[in-house]
């Protein structure tokens, strides 16, 4: 059995009396890029910050591909904080060697590679420049390839696109997808649910320093499904039908049904049609993300 | 190790090739060239402005002759004072004053007023000359007067020097004469205090800055990701030293090569007519054998003195004090937060034991056996610039043994004792660093 690239256990951090990371477990599942959300303050960074083996955790264990984390794994590791920078007063070139010779590379392939990400993202020519002479995106560029540089086997991304153009965004989306590709696990620390459901197939959300929900996206849209279901339509909704459903929102030619137990989303279509009234749309809602992240958190709030 | 040589040589290169660094390295020995040239120059001005002085001798005192002056001419005027005055009034003459030595009796006077007329200030330069003229003969008539002879005066002063010798013979039986020991022993100890005192300031501040640089730019989050705390830390102190190293030696092979071009391009200070000059203006008339004495006498200062132990000393605590205090920077520069000015107050607790340390210098370099500084060279704050002071005073071997091994584990205690202040407070960005913030991070865990 291949072991998970990262298996979190019972990690607990404090600093000092206050709790940043309570008693959180999670696994990255093999196949897809996890989200790690949560509102400002919750504990991603505190988190992210054990994983990065920057901190150690008061309790709990951390396994890298089945070992415990060590000295030897933040050669493995990529790490694009969200609080970021680079050295203003260092060349392009010069800087993306000491960043990925420090992860363990030595010069000639590090000096390889530099240059190969370097033209894939069209600043082949920046390599003499200074990194303050670079514009704001192509220093955020230059930023993602001294995360990946070293070929890491997890690549860790807080809000990576916060300041990013869509056109750079855009770039940087298909990079993400192609290191999936390639096999490297990713984890995607946001607070931008948009984003999630766009990237993720799996999320770990976490409030006040507890994770507390976890699972596939699909499986989770699922579970919180609400039996809503959106109905546009052309001619008059039929009195027989508004005192059997419940009516919850109500526009021109649109309404919103909420089911209750025993009701069953193909009976009302059925009878939608039987009252030969002319169906335009008719859809299930399912909640979104940032539905379940804001019921989740306001709940435990 | 690999890394802490990596980060070593980044904090290095990248300062070193700064244009401000350069420029610095190469443009103060120039500076001060020209500031030494410029003081020399100044000092060698003359008065180059031309007078013509009346000199009404009323008492016959010149005899008939009085040697001119640079720039100042005296003439001997039968005029009255009173015709001299209307004269030079109606422009008659161009005498820029008058000089009216009036007629004098007895020989055993011991005070003589003379007044010189002029309209203009009368310059300090022209005063000197007018009264060393006018002692100059009356001196010579008071030796006629009392028929004495001017070698036998001359020979009634002795000139008493006190010299210092050992009383434990040293081992090779020499006896050598230390009497200049102790002024050298002050100059090399003073300037070895000064030169601590100076790259403790300028270079732990370096480092200071260099970490909230990293800490501002962001950049640190993702260093540490890489590379421990600690090692960033020591890798940027000991570059830092290596820069500041870089610096001083350039300093020390610049300076005086400059010093000694300029002497040899524009012949300032050294030539042998101003020096003479000089030394018949101070009146000390040293001849050559008394100055070729004293030049051996030096020599033989500088060789007894105990240079075995204070270069490796000297080293030792160039080193040991650079690390305590880069630390202590290190860690209060990971405290500030991205405003320089608001965490200046953070400093004051290291700088005022530097001062303090450089204050009882002074103080030791007088009295280098005094209670105040046995114990503040022991003290391993003050130990750095107080106890290479008084190397060259052969303080007790046991106690510059015991100051280095406290210096050693003073300076090993501070730099672990930062690096824990610094790994949190590198990451720390929203609370604004205090004392009290640092103690608490010392002992939070990791």
């Amino acid at each position: 059995m291949t072991s998970s690239i990262l298996r979190v256990e019972n990690v607990r951090k404090e600093y000092g009396s206050k709790v940043a990371v309570d008693d959180v477990s999670f696994s990255m599942p093999p196949d897809a890029i996890l989200g790690l959300l949560g509102p400002n303050g919750a504990g991603k960074t505190s988190l992210i910050r054990m994983i990065t083996t920057i901190t150690r955790p008061d309790q709990g264990k951390i396994y890298f591909e089945g070992e415990p984390l060590s000295a030897y794994h933040p050669s493995q590791i990529g790490y694009l904080p969200e609080e970021r920078g680079l050295y203003k007063k260092m060349y392009v070139g010069e800087q993306l060697l000491y960043l990925a010779r420090l992860k363990g590379m030595d010069k000639a392939t590090a000096t390889k590679e530099a240059k190969q990400w370097l033209d894939k993202f069209g600043l082949g020519d920046q390599w003499p420049k200074k990194v303050e002479e670079l514009s704001k995106g192509m220093q955020q560029q230059v930023q993602f390839i001294a995360t990946v540089i070293h070929n890491p086997r997890l690549l860790i991304l807080d809000e990576p696109f916060s300041g990013l153009d869509p056109v750079n965004t855009g770039r940087m989306r298909r990079e993400i997808a192609n290191l999936r590709e390639a096999g490297t696990g990713i984890i995607f620390s946001t607070h931008r649910m948009e984003q999630v459901e766009e990237i993720c197939q799996y999320i770990v959300l976490i409030n006040q320093g507890r994770n507390i929900l976890e699972g596939r996206v699909t499986d989770i849209r699922e579970e919180f499904r609400a039996h809503r279901f959106r109905l546009v339509y052309q001619g008059q909704l039929s009195s027989s039908i508004r005192a059997d459903y419940q009516v919850v929102e109500e526009d021109v030619h649109e309404v919103v049904f909420q089911l209750q137990p025993g009701q069953d989303g193909n009976v009302l279509l059925r009878a939608l049609i039987d009252s030969r009234l002319s169906v335009r749309a008719f859809e299930e809602q399912l909640p979104t993300l940032n539905d379940i992240f804001i019921k989740q958190v306001t709940q435990i709030a | 190790m690999k890394n802490l040589w990596l980060v070593i040589k980044r904090e290095y290169i990248t300062r070193v090739r700064r244009r401000a660094f350069i420029l610095a390295t190469l443009l103060t020995p120039l500076g001060l060239g020209v500031f030494f040239l410029v003081v020399t120059l100044i000092f060698s001005y003359e008065n180059d402005e031309v007078q013509r002085i009346a000199v009404v001798d009323e008492g016959n005192l010149f005899e008939g002759s009085l040697a001119d002056g640079s720039g100042i001419y005296f003439e001997l005027s039968d005029k009255s004072l009173d015709e001299l005055r209307e004269a030079t009034q109606n422009d008659e003459t161009d005498y820029s004053g008058i000089l009216v030595v009036p007629a004098f009796d007895k020989p055993e006077m011991r005070n003589f007023s003379v007044n010189y007329y002029t309209d203009a200030k009368m310059a300090i330069d022209l005063q000197s000359v007018l009264e060393g003229r006018i002692e100059q003969a009356l001196r010579r008539y008071k030796l006629e007067a009392y028929e004495l002879n001017e070698q036998l005066i001359s020979s009634l002063d002795t000139d008493v020097r006190i010299g210092a010798r050992p009383i434990t013979p040293s081992a090779t039986g020499e006896e050598k004469n230390t009497s200049f020991a102790s002024e050298i022993g002050a100059a090399i100890g003073t300037a070895m205090g000064f030169i601590m005192y100076i790259t403790v300031f300028i270079y732990g501040m370096m480092v200071m800055r260099s970490v909230m640089e990293e800490k501002t730019n962001r950049i640190v989050e993702v260093v540490v990701s890489s590379v421990k705390p600690f090692t960033l830390m020591l890798g940027k102190i000991i570059g830092v030293g290596a820069v500041g190293l870089t610096q001083v030696v350039a300093w020390a092979i610049t300076i005086p090569l400059t010093i000694l071009l300029l002497v040899a391009v524009f012949g300032v200070g050294l030539d042998p007519e101003s020096a003479q000059a000089m030394a018949e203006q101070s009146g000390a008339g040293i001849d050559q054998a008394e100055a070729q004495s004293m030049v051996e006498e030096m020599m033989a200062s500088l060789s007894s003195i105990n240079w075995w132990l204070i270069v490796p000393a000297f080293i030792i605590y160039f080193l040991g004090g650079y690390f305590m205090y880069a630390a202590l920077f290190a860690a209060v520069g990971s405290a500030m937060g991205d405003d320089l000015g608001e965490g200046q107050a953070l400093t004051i607790p290291i700088t005022i034991p530097v001062a303090l340390a450089f204050y009882i210098m002074i103080v030791a370099l007088r009295a280098p056996n005094s209670s105040l500084a046995v114990w503040s060279s022991l003290f391993p704050l003050f130990s750095p610039i107080v106890m290479p002071a008084r190397l060259p005073f052969d303080p007790p071997v046991w106690q510059v043994g015991l100051s280095i091994l406290l210096l050693i584990l003073a300076a090993i205690g501070l730099v672990w004792m930062s690096g824990r202040i610094y790994r949190i407070g590198i990451l720390n960005y929203g609370k604004k660093g205090s004392l009290k913030l640092m103690v608490k991070w010392f002992f939070q865990s990791n």
